[in-house]
């Protein structure tokens, strides 16, 4: 028994890991959505965590810890940069500003030498196990779920339904829209982070425009009423491609009819509900 | 006279939307705990004054004090905290929520627990939490909705809602209320009820109201004083029965009184 997981574990091991990086990501795009803005910066913060922390590990030969927290602070101050000027957009705007960030850093690292440009950055170290990143998901679901349920959360959905409204409740909305940017870039980097200790190899086309729109997705298909929505997206998402690897030609075709079915019937996603809003 | 306070000044209060001007040089004094009326016709930039003292809208031009405090320079959330709230023309529920929840929403600015007491779910937060959540069933219940708390805000029919809005905006603890049409899509029995629930809200809370209303018994019966504007400039400004006898008020809501030859000759024209 024990041998049949073990060599289960083994075999998946990527989609196991996988799962884990993308509810991160599912997360991070969830804070953002919740709040009734389109996220579309979240693989721009992953890659620059990504990169901040495996330069800390391959590069200057910082311990693990540290690198974590590079792959935090660095995209919460990008967010803390951009946030300024880019919160006063709304819907399309915010999303296209969002998609030139992303834009700008994929350049950046391209021409970007040291981090080995167009090569990506390779031997990263390996770091991090089942039990670290499957902890992280679980933590910060719970997380989530207990500021859910609290005045942050009920701000939150307030926004999303009507800022205006919200406003004369006297929620400070730049202030919100701010600080839901910076969560969101911080649990992008330490995705981005926990992600490249695991594949050893990361390059600058990893976190582009295609990267961006499949985070997105996770939160379409599971739905944004609870947290656990955006990561039964993520879950489903990354699974799916690896339980129709049997329809070997026709796989990506019907991946992706599920999805646009799935969206088309469930538009409120797959977990549909919302969750109670006091304690 | 001295002793009673005036809880909002408004001062030319003007508002520019490119050549509309949608409120000219608007002035009026809300004194404490009184019912307040601003009426009138369609357009004639009601809203726009409301839009403007809870800080939806910003001020082209003028000035608003709550209790000798300015009050222009201020975001909404700010002057929330100081104690304006208001309901809106078009109900803006947060539909989703439960009916419960809308009301601890308004309560946002008077909760203090940050997100570290959340995150470990400390004793003052749970607290609170429940306080809230008690404080809102009494509001419920000070509106008559307490059966409908855990309902879909959304569900509640069209009376309902614009209650629970007042509920909401009670929630937080307002020096001054804002109504706007308060009673705009009751029915008779609804709008009839609604009147000694504002009287309430006057003589046992203590509270101040602005009221923009076009239903003229319920204005006429609640109001203290009413201030008329019309194409965004005050035209009268009085007890309620001083503004139904003035001049320019029985202008601007029937028309001019014309000359009853100048009004045939086209008429009788156009008949034969």
């Amino acid at each position: 028994m024990l041998d049949t997981l073990s060599d289960l574990y083994w075999t998946y091991q990527n989609v196991i890991h996988g799962v884990a990086v993308n509810g991160i990501l599912a997360l991070s795009v969830y804070v953002v959505l919740s709040i009734g803005q389109l996220a579309l910066g979240q693989a721009a913060f992953m890659g620059i965590g990504a990169y901040f922390g495996a330069i800390a590990t391959t590069k200057l030969g910082l311990p693990f810890p540290v690198a974590i927290l590079a792959s935090i602070l660095t995209p919460a101050a990008v967010a803390l940069a951009i946030g300024a000027p880019t919160l006063r957009l709304t819907g399309v705007y915010l999303a296209i500003s969002m998609l030139g960030l992303g834009e700008i850093s994929r350049l950046l690292l391209l021409n970007w030498d040291y981090a080995g440009g167009a090569l990506g950055l390779s031997g990263i170290p390996e770091r991090g196990d089942v039990y670290l990143l499957y902890g992280v998901l679980i933590v910060l679901i719970i997380a989530f779920i207990f500021v859910g349920r609290s005045r942050l959360g009920r701000a939150m959905e307030a926004m999303r339904e009507d800022e205006t409204a919200a406003g004369v409740m006297g929620v400070n909305i730049p202030r919100y829209k701010l600080a839901a940017l910076v969560v969101s870039a911080m649990l992008a980097g330490l995705a981005g982070c926990l992600s490249a200790h695991l594949s050893s190899f990361i390059g600058p086309n990893e976190y582009g425009f295609e990267e961006a729109t499949t985070i997105l997705s996770f939160a379409l298909l599971g739905g944004i009423g609870t947290p656990l929505g955006p990561v039964a997206g993520a879950t489903i998402l990354t699974l799916l491609p690896e339980v129709l690897r049997f329809l070997a030609d026709y796989r990506l075709m019907i991946n992706g009819a599920i999805i646009v079915i799935a969206i088309l019937f469930m538009p409120r996603g797959l977990l549909s509900w919302r969750m109670k809003r006091t304690v | 006279m001295a002793t009673i306070k005036t809880t909002l000044d408004v001062q030319g209060l003007t508002k520019k939307f490119g050549g509309l001007i949608a409120a000219d040089d608007v002035t009026f004094q809300v004194s404490q705990n009184t019912v307040h009326g601003l009426i009138g016709p369609n357009g004639a930039g009601k809203t726009t004054v409301f839009n403007m003292i809870s800080g939806v809208l910003p001020a082209t031009a003028g000035s608003i004090r709550l209790l000798d405090e300015p009050l222009d320079k201020l975001p909404t959330w700010e002057r929330t905290r100081r104690g304006v709230a208001r309901t809106f023309q078009n109900i803006r529920m947060f539909g989703d929520m439960r009916v419960v929840e809308n009301v601890i929403t308004g309560m946002h600015s008077r909760l203090k627990s940050d997100i570290g007491s959340i995150l470990i779910r400390q004793r003052s937060f749970k607290k609170e939490e429940r306080e809230a959540e008690a404080v809102a069933h009494e509001q419920l219940a000070f509106v008559g909705l307490e059966k409908a708390a855990d309902r879909r805000a959304g569900d509640l029919s069209y009376g309902d809602q614009r209650r629970l809005e007042i509920a909401r905006a009670l929630a937080s603890q307002p020096k001054i209320l804002l109504l706007d049409e308060p009673a705009a899509g009751m029915n008779p029995a609804e709008t009839h009820a609604l009147i000694p629930l504002l009287q309430r809200l006057r003589d046992e809370r203590g509270l101040t109201l602005l009221i923009v209303e076009h239903d003229m018994h319920l204005v006429m019966s609640l109001c203290d004083r009413i201030t008329v504007i019309n194409f965004g400039k005050r035209i009268a400004d009085g007890t309620p029965a001083e503004v139904r006898e003035h001049p320019a008020v029985i202008e601007a809501y029937l028309g001019h009184k014309v000359d009853d030859r100048k009004a045939a000759g086209p008429a009788s024209k156009v008949r034969s």
